[in-house]
């Protein structure tokens, strides 16, 4: 299948276009993914228009990942969880996954300490990003860039 | 066949913060696999976790597919009384498993 | 697909190629290490924590059918064997065993599908079944913490045709798993460290499977990943191989089920 090649919108795009004509395939539009602009769609849609503040959120991932189908998570947040001051919910957000979503826990004072861990899947190296709202319509975060890779020795489909 | 793995304490001191451990089987297909034959499997995981103490609500968790297999999640409670915690996991395709334990608070 | 092993994998050959001794020296037993020793240590307290560890299910589903009768017999493995944590204790830890009947060496595997045929009267177990999963991690589990105690008499030709197997190269990029696990074991391959390959977990809920599996099933992953022909699950080659790799861990502690990346 070929496509007419988009006129680019800039000059210098335009030349490695007409310089490479060979290398169609490769400049095919990307299968849908999460990118930078949909996580950042994600948080506005839980956030709306608040201001977020890193700080207050501690989220640990092991830098270097022994395998992205199950990567340790724990998240914290500084907070006394009293009735007037808690943690309601926190929200963990990535860059490169086919969804920017990871997941949402809602918490409340009765929780007493605001710190969960799971595992989670990781596609490739990236940024994740965890995002704290408080009681009182505030908004804190913490993010973690990690670096995933494949196994060594890929195997065929299961026996 | 066992669904799920849940690490409560038995007892508690009246206010005292417990950790409660969750893992349940489940395969969590995020639905952007490809079978042998390059068909796209369908998406099949557990989109919700919810705790409840005595049939109040906790703690909720809602679920993607970026959640790895046989979810592990990890949390706190205060030990505000005697009773029943109840989790309970529901998946795309509606049904709700669930996993009680009883704890006593003095 | 991307395969970015492939050219890890090439020079390695290439490398090892040029200066490999005719038979490869095996680790001193002091330098031997699991392939835990090497994992984060989320990864560790996942093997480490029952209520942690995927594999748990599948041990809690070896028990259940454990205590379930079965086949035209109707008899369950409890009726003979009792409780497992008393009968099967020390069992994975010595396997493959010599089976007398049939002159050579089986693992915990044959021994089952043995027992289910034979005592049983049911039909075996299909290889990496859940429910032979669930038994072989039932029964390892009760091994788990011991030494691993292979004895070989009556198996010294077996035992050498399996270290052979380990030593030999194989496959396109011809390469033999000592080349790798013997003498370059602690190096960085495409992210993940090499490991000594001791079957110290196994069966082992592996984070690439998202599932439990068993050595075979590591070993046919193995082969594949060298580009050679792997071995039928319950070959003589896969068990004599088993044999090698169980009597080169002699010593090391048992850990079923293992939690490995």
């Amino acid at each position: 299948m070929t496509r007419p090649f988009p006129i680019a919108a800039t000059r210098r795009q335009f030349l490695l276009v007409a310089g490479s004509a060979g290398l169609a395939p490769l400049l095919a539009p990307k299968p849908a993914a999460a990118t930078a602009d949909s996580m950042a769609a994600a948080i506005r849609e839980v956030v709306g228009e608040a201001s977020v503040r890193p700080g207050k959120v501690k989220l640990e991932l092991p830098p270097l990942i022994e395998n992205g189908n199950a990567v340790p998570l724990t998240v914290t947040v500084d907070s006394p969880m009293t009735d007037s001051d808690h943690v309601k919910a926190v929200h963990l957000f990535n860059e490169k996954n086919p969804q920017p979503n990871v997941a949402s826990f809602h918490l409340g004072s009765r929780a007493g300490r605001a710190k969960i861990s799971t595992r989670i899947r990781l596609a490739d190296s990236q940024k994740v990003i965890a995002i704290a709202q408080m009681s009182d319509g505030s908004f804190w975060s913490d993010s973690v860039d990690v670096v995933v890779t494949l196994a060594a020795c890929l195997e065929d489909s299961p026996p | 066949m066992t669904r799920a793995l849940v690490n409560i304490p038995k007892q508690a001191k009246r206010g005292e913060t417990i950790e409660i451990k969750t893992l349940l089987s489940h395969p969590m297909e995020t639905g952007y696999r490809r079978d042998t034959m390059g068909r796209a499997v369908p998406r099949d995981i557990i989109n919700r976790f919810v705790c409840s103490y005595n049939g109040v609500e906790v703690f909720r968790a809602d679920l993607f597919p970026a959640i790895a297999a046989n979810p592990f999640i990890t949390f706190y409670t205060v030990a505000t009384e005697s009773g029943e915690l109840k989790l309970s996991w529901t998946g795309d395709d509606g049904e709700t498993r669930t996993e009680t334990a009883t704890i006593t608070v003095a | 697909m991307r395969t970015p092993g492939l050219l890890s994998l090439i020079i390695l050959a290439e490398v090892a190629g040029a200066v490999v001794p005719a038979r490869a020296a095996e680790i001193p037993q002091s330098d031997r290490r699991s392939g835990y020793d090497s994992m984060s240590p989320e990864t560790r307290a996942m093997q480490d924590d029952d209520s942690a560890n995927p594999a748990t299910f599948w041990v809690l589903d070896g028990e259940a059918l454990w205590n379930q009768k079965a086949g035209e017999a109707n008899r369950a493995c409890a009726d003979c064997h009792g409780d497992a944590r008393d009968s099967m204790k020390g069992v994975a830890a010595r396997y493959p065993a010599f089976y007398a009947a049939r002159s050579r060496p089986i693992d915990l595997e044959q021994r089952i599908n043995i027992c289910r045929s034979e005592k049983q009267k049911a039909p075996a177990f299909a290889p990496e079944s859940k429910e032979l999963l669930a038994l072989t991690a039932f029964v390892g589990r009760q091994s788990r913490g011991m030494p691993i105690a292979i004895s070989i008499d009556r198996m010294v030709e077996f035992l050498d045709a399996g270290r052979s197997l380990f030593q030999r190269r194989q496959g396109q990029l011809n390469l033999s798993c000592s080349q790798c696990h013997d003498d370059n074991w602690g190096k960085i391959l495409a992210g993940n460290t090499i490991p000594q390959a001791h079957p110290t977990g196994y069966p082992i809920y592996r984070l690439e499977w998202q599932g439990l599996g068993s050595l075979q099933r590591r070993l046919r992953n193995c082969m594949i990943g060298m580009r050679a022909d792997p071995y039928e699950f319950g070959s003589p080659e896969h068990v004599a191989l088993e044999l090698y790799l169980m009597w080169r861990a002699r010593g090391m502690k048992m850990e079923t089920p293992g939690v490995r990346p």
